[in-house]
């Protein structure tokens, strides 16, 4: 059952490919057939005996059973757990509205900050951005943010952003970056120090020593999505160089 | 839906960035992005990309009455739409005030300059004229759709061709492109607009903002101008006040701009009449750069190999030779005349007969007799096409041979 689906590892999908497990017409007496199980990950869809391929974008595999497909996207879905780099865009009451790039606004609570009390007020702006993570994203309620842990701690998360640039990638390269041991920060961190912030929602905020190297660094991890490691390791050369 | 806002901290970088005299892809001050023309398949196509802005236009013509007050001046009209494919912010069907103020800086940037000759679309005066119709459609929004949008619209119009028209008497005959070549508008100059964004109160200055700078700008002074440095309209929008110097350097920068530009959809026309010319492949299509994700690719090529030789050998097996043409005996020599290729006549010639035809299939059909007369011909032919049935209904019909 898992051998058409194990063939495809690493091949482009698209939406409407349909993978379908041939049964057989005779049940053998000698051997004991045991139902397999996959689990289907994002862009992979269960249809009756099917499973559907629903993105467009490459099949990976993880063991034992796990499938999903690599897609390029750029809307995001918000996912419970996940951190993401969200705007405030309104206070209202004792909630914060504030825009993650989903198809709704999510809310935050003003004590969902670290230390924050009826009384102690976190000092959160129109504009600013936060870094939080999901505590509630359902398909069919307004998703809710928290910049505290479940102890209570910021932990990182939190009002974050002076001096830096914000900018948007596709969520396929922030999920490479957030990978352990990434190609492309490493050879990132040769070039000269910077703070990077990478939302799960495609947003990505930088801030190096001056603007020339925060707008170098953008520049760079956003032309880095569609380059061989071989394409990037000789334009981070080049700009090592300093002849861009 | 809702356009995604723009945080503090990108306003504070920006403004901080213009003073350093830099910009977030790496432009100069009084750089533009990268302008790419491409034209479609047809007349009057044409597709624009601003860097990441792209913008489509095409020209479309009809025969209308025209206004009573200009009874021999064919009618321009523009229609831009701003579809939420281009920002999700955009919203089909409403028109926003960006969209009116689009709309009319395009207007009075093509049609108040009168870049084109409307009297040359009159057909007959005071009853028919051709109206010009130009849809702009934005694909996407990454800042100065109006740059995009002028050009978009003044290279579509130069690369549309009308068909032509015939008058006798009173019938005003529209010919197909099979029958006459169509006839390009006329175009006395390209008048196109260059945005300069000011922030600051005016203290900094850039030419062709992107969508962000856009959004933190304080004003914004649109020029159109020709290669002749002709202005043909100027507006300030944002509200702030310009002094009469900055007014004198845009208009200079524009003018450096306009000749640029106006060179490179002269070359982008050129380059595709050439290319229809010779018959090469052209259209939008053909000139796409592919875009491919190269990151996440393997270098081992699979080729499917499953089961290959079996299908070779199975289709070696079940092929069959292949039937020969039976070709007819009747060889079309020049200066023959012939009817129909044998499915149907298409000369239109007695369509009561033909009714007969299906009727009498027993030898006894009418046939159509071709005499054709050889001129200059001399060679003889000793089977000459002619067929000569010995039916009463005969005919006989002389086609004349070109003498070309």
């Amino acid at each position: 059952m898992e051998s058409c689906l194990k063939d495809q590892i690493g091949a482009v999908l698209l939406p409407g490919d349909v993978f379908t497990f041939i049964k057989t017409e005779t049940i053998s007496l000698t051997d004991t057939s045991k139902a397999e199980k996959i689990i289907c990950g994002p862009g992979l869809r269960r249809n009756g005996d099917d499973v559907v391929v629903c993105k467009s974008g490459v099949l990976r595999h993880k063991h034992p059973n796990l499938y999903w497909v690599d897609s390029q996207q750029r809307r995001y879905v918000p996912v419970k757990g996940e951190s993401v780099i969200g705007i405030i865009t309104t206070k209202s009451g004792d909630v914060f509205k504030v825009d993650v790039g989903g198809s709704e606004q999510a809310s935050l609570s003003y004590l969902a900050f670290e230390g924050a009390t009826k009384r102690n007020r976190p000092n959160v702006q129109v504009g600013d951005l936060v870094y939080a993570q999901f505590l509630i994203a359902n398909k069919d309620m307004e998703p809710e943010l928290v910049c505290i842990d479940s102890s209570g701690r910021a932990n990182g998360l939190g009002v974050f952003g002076a001096g830096g640039l914000l900018f948007k990638v596709s969520l396929g390269l922030v999920r490479r970056l957030l990978a352990p041991q990434n190609e492309i920060v490493k050879d990132l961190e040769k070039l000269y120090p910077c703070e990077l912030v990478v939302g799960m929602n495609g947003r990505l905020w930088a801030r190096a020593a001056t603007v020339q190297k925060t707008l170098i660094v953008a520049n760079l991890l956003e032309s880095s999505e569609n380059m061989t490691a071989q394409q990037r390791r000789t334009l981070f050369k080049r700009v090592a160089d300093g002849n861009l | 839906m809702r356009d995604t806002p723009l945080s503090n901290c990108e306003r504070d970088f920006l403004l901080k960035a213009i003073e350093e005299k830099k910009r977030l892809d790496g432009r100069q001050t009084y750089d533009y992005r990268n302008i790419k023309i491409t034209f479609g398949t047809d007349y009057g196509c044409c597709f624009v990309d601003l860097g990441k802005t792209r913008v489509m236009a095409q020209v479309s013509c009809e025969l209308v009455t025209p206004k009573e007050s200009r009874p021999n001046e064919g009618i321009m009209f523009f229609n831009l739409e701003l579809s939420p494919m281009a920002s999700p912010a955009f919203e089909l069907g409403r028109s926003s005030e960006l969209l009116v103020k689009l709309n009319r800086q395009l207007e009075r940037c093509l049609r108040n300059s009168k870049c084109i000759d409307t009297e040359s679309l009159c057909v007959v005066s005071g009853e028919k004229v051709w109206q010009i119709r130009v849809d702009v459609h934005m694909l996407n929004h990454d800042g100065n759709l109006m740059d995009a949008t002028s050009i978009a619209a003044i290279a579509a119009l130069s690369h549309f061709k009308r068909p032509d028209v015939g008058i006798q008497g009173d019938e005003v005959t529209v010919y197909s492109p099979e029958e006459r070549d169509p006839i390009a508008l006329s175009i006395y100059h390209m008048p196109i607009c260059v945005s300069f964004s000011f922030f600051q109160q005016g203290t900094y200055l850039l030419v062709d903002p992107c969508e962000r700078e856009e959004r933190v700008m304080d004003g914004l002074l649109m020029i159109a101008m020709n290669k002749h440095r002709e202005i043909c309209s100027i507006q300030s929008s944002g509200g702030i006040m310009l002094l009469k110097e900055q007014v004198l350097r845009c208009s200079k920068i524009a003018s450096v701009k306009v000749s640029e530009i106006t060179d490179l959809i002269t070359k982008a026309l050129e380059n595709d009449k050439k290319a229809r010319k010779e018959g090469r492949k052209c259209g939008f299509a053909e000139s796409m750069p592919q875009e491919r994700i190269t990151a996440l690719k393997t270098y081992e090529t699979s080729v499917e190999m499953t089961d290959l030789t079996k299908q070779a050998s199975d289709i070696v097996e079940s092929a069959h030779a292949r039937a020969e043409i039976a070709l007819s005996p009747v060889l079309p020599a020049p200066g023959m005349g012939q009817v129909g290729t044998g499915l149907q006549n298409a000369w239109g010639l007695e369509d009561e007969d033909d009714e007969d035809d299906d009727d009498d299939e027993d030898g006894d059909e009418p046939e159509v007799t071709i005499v054709a007369e050889k001129r200059g011909n001399k060679e003889k032919r000793e089977r000459p096409v002619v067929i000569i049935s010995d039916s009463e209904e005969e005919e006989v019909v002389i086609l004349n041979p070109e003498s070309s």
